[in-house]
């Protein structure tokens, strides 16, 4: 029996030695463990052993059992380690085949350049706030302390509707919109379509688009319009962004001021994007002029405040290096796809 | 505006700054200079020669053999020059020297010619005599220039000295931006105040004396003004004997660099103080006025006029003329008259300084089609207290330049005379306005460098006339903050109550439009609010739409911008013209932008701007891709519920079958469609194209970023198919309705998952199949909850004449 039970043993460790698939390796355990199996048989046949070796040989058997079944484990996860290790090897892909890509569309350079502006200045703690683009002459020019026949009416190239009502020349209407309806703290930022009557050409376009800025609140300083937007320039164009302010002239701000940046493309050394002299103009600000204030029913004994605008294609253009605004409104997909 | 700088010198003796610098600082000043240009840039080693013999060329017809002394030796030099003759004074470039140009006067080359000895000809010339072109100059600064050749030195010149500083070169000419509110600096004088304050040195403006025989001008000249509103001022002198001849060299080049072409002395003259003290003047021939007498009027409605160009021009009421006993002999501070021009004739002359109003010369000017010099300068609104100091200058340079003989007193029309204004101004204000700390002595000395004054008393500035710019305190701060220096001020952060910053709902809602319509595929475009009539045309709309009545623009830039559109498509469909004709593949637009809409015409009150969500495509996709975008976006708002479509939008530019009109609820917030064949053969796009307009107003006010967790099914759900064979011209849309309306709580969706019309359906037919999904939210359902539905479902399907395969 024991002799019997080592050979058997023998010859299935045997077979497992080189077993080539799980076929085989389920062939084996059907022969020696299965019901009717070389092992199994053997236990049936435990009646032939004398009773007082019985438990003995029992143990033989199920010791012999357990290290065949350990073997076979052993065996099935080497087999499937193989199996999977062939599976990988025949699946290798080619990593530099073309993407499938979605379709995905573009922003307009001056939709992502308003956003940057936006983001700024909503940072700070400013509303957005819209007005109408079709607007009365009062609003665009009157309120703001441009009375009629003011020369500063034909320097705007107005386009008319009737003698009321124009095609804003600028985002300032707004301030007076919003000062009329808001209470003090405000700050907001207006941007929007604005027209004038230039004929369409590299760097004109009759139809553009402002950003305007306005901030009303006691104690108001020139200082706070500085620091504002010396903050908004290195936002825009980076930390290194040096801020020129110059005096200007605008009717409805007292100071005025245009504000140059140093060009962000040369650092200020002079390049064809400055037309070398280190400064880029980049927009017009001043404080409130008090007449203005008044007109909107806030009183510039108590409150004070600053204005300023923002010409979106001239960022956009400068920013993202376009030499050309007609490609802003043509909508060509060439151009469109590089924002 | 252009003015040298030895002009602006010549009033600040001290004034020792280089181009450069200057420019910086009076920019910073607020006097912007736009660039300059060195006059004898490029000019190295010129000096006045003379000419001491001519030989013929040897080996050379059009050349000749020049000795010219320099000074220290005598230099051998070859020329092509014709006009010279032994004994002129040349300006000659020596050997190694620079000259700026060609003889030609063509474009200047950036580094200038350099000039070396060399053989021409086979003879030596060791340098070369200059043309005023080769000097960088031309004929318009000095006319005294040959049309072609050498220019030729006055004689008393003295041989080897520079022959640039003799002309006058050694100069620069600054361009100035001048703000619209700083009448007084479009004048030399007024700009050089700036510059005197600017670098603070002393302001040394001409000494004007009254000039004159002992004759009285009111016996030769009457006037009266009959208009004082239009003209405050009218001054007049007169001057006799005159003696016409060019004016002093100094005079031409400053004039010149100007701008301005030196004509005779008179003119010149004339000119001169205009631009010294931004006065113009007008010169009549004396003679030629009836009655010795001027009288300022308003003209004629229809009057004709012929004006000193030779025009004839159509005069009104609101014009104002300068007229004699007769007849007119000007347009106020526009053009004087043909019959009372100078001529060279010219024996006695009256000259006129006036002030007028300046918004009447403007609006003038602008009727008449005729902006002059002198319009320009009126029509921003002149001092009057000028007009005496400029005719008296012009009268003392007539006199010292002995162009004639000036004779005693003027006349002077000057009702109400302009004094000096006072205004209020407290330093701390000025101080917390501007978020500095400048003392008060500082701030005065400021103004007193632009003469304004300081009471002390009142505490108030007294601002002298010319400075009608200044108004109230914050332009007093202003002139502060200027001469501090902007760049000086502290930079600093509002403080006071926090604001929130934000996105209105309305915009917030257009980024999520900008998005979805990205991520389907849509670049962003932009286009003109201002389009053609004509576009109604070729959008196919009838003569009677209401869409035709538009806001129109009284002053286009053509018809093609002449009025605001009312609907968007036309801007969407040029653009995506514009991409099929550059063979783009696959375009696919988006705009959000504004239609208006007028509420009554003609317009009384502003028009209704409705923000229009527009998206445009050819190429690849067809009308239900387009579908798939709009529902995107709506379920991205927060619209859950089923759009509606219909199809009986409509819409004459959209295919009459392929087209819905878009609603929620029971809102109408757009349509969408397959473009018209006829529209897009309109706009020469060869491919089906499909458009949708989302009418945003239509839409915001239902829009929500309000979610809620509805949890997540815990029971299983049960599906059934359904397959129906139906006649084409049932919709699909009715089927769903039915399955929406039957299918009650326990319907969770449905979905079709086969369409077929062809060979195994009977003709007019088609086959349709859905799959459709219930689920309980509390139970395992059960067949009979199924059943009950299915069996309603399927009858009112029966009901719509649908036929159910099995």
């Amino acid at each position: 029996m024991k002799e019997k039970l080592e050979k058997i043993r023998q010859e299935a460790l045997a077979k497992m030695e080189d077993l080539g698939n799980m076929e085989a390796l389920n062939e084996i355990r059907v022969a020696y463990l299965g019901k009717k199996g070389q092992l199994t048989e053997l236990l049936k046949s435990m009646k032939e052993v004398a009773p007082e070796d019985r438990p003995k040989v029992g143990q033989m058997v199920n010791e012999a059992r357990a290290e065949l079944e350990g073997k076979l484990e052993a065996k099935k996860a080497e087999l499937a380690a193989k199996a999977r290790e062939l599976q990988l090897r025949s699946e290798v892909i080619d990593v530099t085949l073309p993407a499938k890509r979605n379709r995905v569309g573009h922003r307009h350079p001056n939709t992502i350049a308003l956003e940057e502006v936006e983001r700024i200045f909503i940072g700070m703690g400013y509303e957005v706030v819209e007005g109408p683009e079709v607007e009365y002459d009062y609003y665009n020019f009157e309120a703001l302390n441009i009375p009629a026949n003011h020369p500063a009416k034909d320097e705007q190239d107005t386009f008319y509707i009737n003698k009321d009502i124009v095609l804003r020349t600028q985002t300032s209407p707004v301030q007076v919109r919003v000062m009329e309806q808001q209470k003090p703290p405000i700050r907001v930022i207006a941007p929007g379509r604005v027209f004038r009557s230039d004929e369409v050409d590299a760097t004109h376009s009759p139809s553009f688009h402002q950003i305007e800025g306005l901030v009303i609140d006691k104690g108001i300083t020139f200082s706070d319009l500085k620091g504002t937007l010396q903050q908004f320039a290195r936002e825009l164009f980076g930390p290194e962004t040096r801020v020129k302010f110059r005096p200007h002239h605008f009717p409805f701000t007292e100071p005025s001021a245009e504000v140059d940046v140093s060009c962000f493309k040369c650092g200020g050394k002079g390049c064809r994007m400055c037309k070398g002299s280190g400064w880029i103009e980049i927009l017009g600000c001043g404080m409130v002029h008090p007449k203005v204030l008044r007109m909107s029913g806030i009183d510039p004994d108590v409150y004070s405040g600053f204005a300023f605008g923002v010409g979106l294609e001239r960022i956009a253009l400068l920013k993202y290096e376009i030499d050309d605004m007609r490609l802003l409104y043509e909508n060509d997909d060439r151009f469109l796809k590089q924002f | 505006m252009n003015t040298a700088y030895s002009w602006i010198k010549a009033y600040i003796p001290d004034l020792d700054v280089a181009p450069q610098e200057y420019t910086d600082a009076m920019t910073l000043t607020g006097t912007k200079v736009e660039g300059f240009t060195k006059l004898d840039k490029n000019l190295e080693k010129i000096v006045a020669g003379e000419i001491t013999s001519i030989e013929p060329h040897p080996d050379a017809d059009k050349l000749i053999i020049c000795r010219v002394d320099v000074g220290n030796e005598i230099l051998q030099i070859v020329t092509g020059a014709k006009n010279i003759k032994v004994g002129d004074k040349v300006p000659v470039v020596q050997d190694g020297g620079r000259v700026a140009g060609g003889h030609d006067g063509g474009p200047m080359p950036e580094e200038g010619i350099k000039i070396k000895k060399g053989k021409l000809r086979g003879v030596m010339s060791y340098g070369m005599l200059c043309s005023i072109e080769e000097l960088g100059s031309s004929r318009d600064m000095y006319p005294d220039a040959p049309e072609e050749g050498i220019y030729i030195l006055p004689e008393d010149v003295e041989v080897g000295a520079d022959a640039v500083e003799i002309l006058g070169l050694h100069d620069t000419v600054f361009e100035y931006e001048i703000t619209s509110n700083r009448v007084d600096c479009y004048s030399v004088l007024g700009i050089a105040r700036e510059a005197a304050a600017t670098f603070r040195k002393e302001f040394v403006p001409p000494e004007v004396r009254e000039v004159g025989n002992k004759e009285d001008v009111n016996d030769y000249i009457k006037v009266e003004v009959k208009d004082g509103n239009l003209c405050p001022r009218y001054c007049a002198r007169v001057v006799k004997n005159i003696k016409l001849g060019p004016s002093p060299e100094w005079m031409q080049r400053r004039l010149a660099a100007s701008g301005i072409r030196p004509i005779n002395n008179i003119v010149d003259i004339t000119n001169y103080v205009m631009e010294e003290y931004g006065q113009p003047m007008h010169a009549y021939d004396l003679d030629q006025v009836a009655d010795h007498k001027i009288v300022v009027k308003r003209a004629e409605d229809g009057q004709e006029f012929q004006t000193l160009d030779g025009q004839i021009r159509k005069l009104d009421h609101n014009i104002l003329t300068i007229c004699d006993g007769e007849k007119a002999v000007g347009i106020a501070g526009i053009m004087g008259g043909e019959n009372s021009k100078i001529t060279d004739d010219v024996q006695t002359m009256l000259f006129e300084a006036a002030c007028f109003d300046g918004t009447n010369i403007r609006l003038s000017a602008k009727r008449l089609g005729l902006r002059t010099e002198a319009s320009g300068k009126f029509e921003k609104g002149l001092d009057p207290n000028n007009a005496e100091a400029a005719i008296n200058r012009a009268c003392q340079l007539i006199e010292e330049l002995g162009c004639g003989e000036v004779v005693g007193g003027i006349v002077d029309v000057y009702t109400t005379a302009l004094g000096p204004k006072r205004i209020a101004f407290r330093p701390d204000w000025a101080n917390e306005f501007l978020g500095t700390q400048i003392s008060k002595g500082e701030m005065l000395k400021y103004f007193e460098k632009i003469d304004l004054e300081y009471d002390d008393i009142t505490e108030e500035v007294i601002v002298p006339s010319f400075r009608q710019d200044l108004e109230c305190e914050a332009d007093l701060a202003e002139e502060v903050a200027r001469f501090y220096g902007y760049d000086k001020i502290p930079t600093t952060l509002p403080r006071g109550e926090a604001t929130t910053g934000k996105l209105s709902f309305k915009l917030r809602i257009e980024e999520v439009a900008r998005d979805v319509a990205e991520f389907c595929g849509f670049s962003q475009g932009m286009t003109y609010s201002f389009e053609s009539p004509k576009v109604f045309d070729k959008l196919l709309l009838p003569e009677d739409s209401p869409l035709r009545r538009t806001v129109t623009i009284l002053n286009p830039l053509g018809e093609d911008f002449s009025i605001m559109r009312t609907l968007p498509l036309n801007g969407m469909l040029t653009s995506l013209s514009t991409n099929y004709n550059r063979r783009n593949k696959d375009v696919r637009l988006y705009e959000l932008a504004n239609i208006y809409l007028p509420k009554a015409l003609p317009l009384t009150e502003l028009p209704e701007e409705r923000m229009q969500f527009t998206l445009g495509f050819y190429g690849d996709g067809d009308f239900f891709t387009m579908k798939g975008v709009i529902e995107e976006f709506f379920e991205k708002i927060g619209l859950h519920e089923k759009i509606h479509y219909n199809p009986e939008g409509g819409k004459p530019f959209l295919h009459p079958g392929r087209q819905a009109e878009l609603s929620y609820g029971d809102i109408v917030v757009g349509y969408m469609g397959e473009l018209h064949p006829q529209a897009a053969d309109n706009y020469g796009i060869g491919e089906r194209t499909y458009v949708a307009v989302i009418d945003m107003p239509a839409v915001i006010p239902m829009a929500t970023f309000d979610r809620k967790y509805d949890g997540i099914a815990k029971f299983p759900a049960v599906t059934r198919d359904i397959s129906m064979v139906m006649k084409k011209d049932i919709r699909v849309g009715q089927i769903e309705e039915i399955l929406e309306k039957k299918g009650g709580k326990l319907l969770e969706s449905y979905r079709m998952f086969d369409l077929y019309e062809g060979a195994q359906i009977k003709a007019g037919y088609k086959s349709v199949a859905y799959s459709v999904t219930f689920r309980a939210k509390d139970r395992t359902l059960e067949d009979k909850d199924v059943n009950e539905v299915m069996n309603k479902i399927l009858g009112a399907l029966k009901d719509l004449g649908v036929e159910l395969r099995s």
